[in-house]
């Protein structure tokens, strides 16, 4: 804009120049344009100044400031009780349920034995471990299928496509407690074990094969689990875009599945996200579904169940262990949402107003 | 389209429908049928009619989790609420750093029940030193350590799809208002109000069921104690079904009054509030 204007000044000048017309007509008529100009370099200059304050955010007067120093003491409430775990993972047993508040000191301060003993006592790295194949893994396969799944019964227009909608739909209102006990046992029968003890009853499960069966195991029931969200989020997006672009497809000679994955996938990259990121939060938390269908051994565990198995038989618990092993826990996440914050805040919000 | 794309059934969707089946559809039906048979494991079921829903509803643990989880929900809900969307004006004003706070509120959210559970159990335990108690001498510390608990959790979430509402209200409202006179409180009351009930809607939508359903914080804050007295629904059906022996007859049977009472909840809430809501 600046630009434009400036060359409309130059040639003006230029023409000034030629003419050398000094006719009181002319200078008025110059005049003229010259004001116009220079009002339309205020606006714009204004309407940049405008634009940058939007940005940077309007100076703050006096009653802001009590609002950001109210906000600022909120803050640091909300940080405190990750504080007090981190400070606490560092002190005795003791000191964790004596004084949970005081900062750790010479007599308090064990250093990283709490850390190096709890890691120890639930198995650390296998559980980590374990979260992270299963979470990844279910991820990957819920976001691909239920996508897949969601295209079809959106474009196919029957009565069984319409049924799956709804039986999607509904299953998310449903708790969990209604379904986890029989699903306890359909996810026990559908084992690779179980099914072949049904012709051989001695058969033994080789023990390398054991741990991959139960993975693949918790992460069917993950994505029937997940499948109810994922494909109403997805569908709602391919409602949204226009059949015409499949039909051009499909006339200049792509297949269905080439144009789904060469049209379609492509463009449901930002729900593939949002549906990514719910997923990953509930199935790296989640800790019901996993102790009822994984066995409660050290190399079979999650992270949640490793935590919980902390707690020991009768109640009593390692409290500054569990401190240390909860900074462990919270560490990744905090990592996570720091890498993709921007998504995450859009993720669950877009999550929320569609589920 | 239609007949082409039709023919690839078995590729696109019946992947997540045969996992959908095995982990819902089955459990699902199954769990209906079991909420009225008497059955040690899955097999032995034996049919035996609504003895099952007599036995849960005379059972003084699960009315009182019903009290509780009821108690709990209407008080985690207004406050959640309320505060969240007081966090979201002050946060859509001009202050310095909204970003920063928005991050900080909302993490507490991306945390899991239960390492939560045992976060809050170590503050409480700390705090009633003073007394001193445990978090599991009396009900009401557990009852209000859930509170504080969930409050940390869900504030930041739900506050963010508070400011996304009152950011897409039209200033041009707004000013109408002022330039009629309005005070910021009728403009809160009669603007504000009508103009975020989407947001409103899913906000009480969300905290109700995420309430009503809780369960890992439950069992590691305080895992019921003291004598079952804070134990909540899911709690209850759980420790029904894997805590007492021929019971998990009655556990189903709770399962499915916990799932009705879940989805009426639910669905007048949502009936409710879109009655209330304005076009714009």
């Amino acid at each position: 804009m600046d630009e434009d204007i400036r060359e409309k000044e130059v040639e003006l000048k230029l023409d000034e120049e030629a003419l050398r017309d000094n006719s009181s007509e002319w200078k008025a008529f110059m005049e003229g344009v010259k004001k116009e100009n220079e009002q339309k370099r205020i606006k714009a200059e204004m309407d940049k100044i405008k634009e940058s304050k939007k940005k940077k955010g309007a100076p703050m007067k006096g009653t802001d400031w009590i609002k950001f120093a109210v906000l600022l003491v909120l803050a640091i409430l909300f940080v405190m009780p990750i504080v007090l775990v981190l400070m606490n993972s560092f002190k005795g047993k003791l000191y964790v349920s004596n004084e949970p508040f005081a900062l750790p000191n010479n007599e308090s301060f064990v250093g990283f034995d709490n850390y190096i003993g709890g890691m120890q006592d639930i198995g650390f790295w296998s559980a980590f471990f374990n979260t992270v194949i299963i979470t990844v893994l279910s991820v990957g396969l819920l976001v691909l299928l239920t996508a897949m799944c969601a295209w079809y019964i959106t474009r196919v227009k029957t009565w069984y496509t319409k049924l799956m909608y709804l039986l999607f739909a509904c299953s998310m209102i449903v708790p969990f407690q209604m379904v986890m006990y029989p699903m306890s046992f359909v996810a026990n029968s559908i084992k690779l074990t179980s099914i072949i003890k049904m012709f051989d009853s001695s058969f033994v499960m080789p023990e390398l094969l054991q741990q991959p069966e139960n993975i693949l195991n918790i992460i069917i029931m993950y994505l029937g689990f997940g499948a109810g969200l994922s494909v109403f989020m997805f569908a709602g997006f391919v409602k949204s875009v226009p059949v015409e672009i499949e039909e051009a497809a499909m006339i200049d000679g792509c297949g269905p599945i080439k144009t789904f994955f060469m049209i379609d996938l492509p463009i449901m990259k930002p729900s593939a996200i949002t549906v990514a990121i719910l997923n990953a939060m509930w199935i790296w938390n989640d800790y019901l579904l996993p102790t009822l269908i994984l066995p409660n051994d050290e190399k079979s565990r999650t992270l949640p169940m490793a935590i919980q198995y902390l707690r020991g038989g009768y109640g009593s618990i390692d409290m500054a262990k569990m401190m240390a092993m909860l900074v462990l826990a919270i560490i990744p996440i905090i990592i996570f949402y720091f890498a993709c914050q921007k998504y995450i805040i859009k993720g669950v919000v877009a999550g929320a107003v569609k589920g | 389209m239609d007949k082409v794309v039709k023919k690839h059934f078995a590729l696109f969707a019946l992947p997540t429908m045969i996992a959908f089946t095995l982990a819902f559809l089955i459990p699902f039906i199954m769990g209906i049928y079991l909420s009225f048979c008497k059955f040690k494991t899955v097999k032995d079921a034996k049919f035996i009619g609504f003895t099952n829903y007599g036995r849960a509803f005379s059972d003084s643990a699960f009315i009182n989790a019903l009290k509780f989880t009821a108690l709990f929900t209407l008080v985690s809900v207004i406050l959640i609420n309320v505060i969240a969307f007081i966090f979201a004006m002050l946060l859509t004003k001009s202050i310095k750093g909204t970003n920063a706070f928005r991050t900080v509120f909302f993490m507490p959210n991306l945390i899991g029940g239960i390492v939560l559970g045992y976060i809050w159990n170590m503050i409480i335990n700390g705090v009633l030193l003073s007394v001193p108690a445990t978090i599991t001498s009396d009900a009401s510390y557990g009852f209000w350590g859930l509170t504080v608990l969930m409050l940390w959790q869900m504030i930041g979430y739900m506050m963010i799809i508070y400011i996304s509402g009152i950011q897409n209200i039209s200033p041009d409202l707004l000013e109408a208002a002022e330039i009629d006179g309005a005070t910021p409180w009728q403009k809160l009351i009669n603007v504000t109000l009508p103009q975020i009930m989407p947001s409103i809607t899913i906000c009480l939508f969300l905290t109700l069921t995420n309430s009503f359903r809780l369960f890992d914080q439950n069992y590691a804050l305080t895992a019921g104690e003291p004598n079952k007295q804070t134990q909540m629904l899911a709690l209850d059906i759980y420790n029904t079904f894997y805590g007492r022996v021929g019971w998990q007859g009655v556990g189903q049977a709770k399962a499915v009054v916990f799932s009705i009472i879940v989805a009426a909840i639910a669905l007048t809430q949502l009936y409710l509030t879109r009655s209330k809501e304005v076009e714009s």
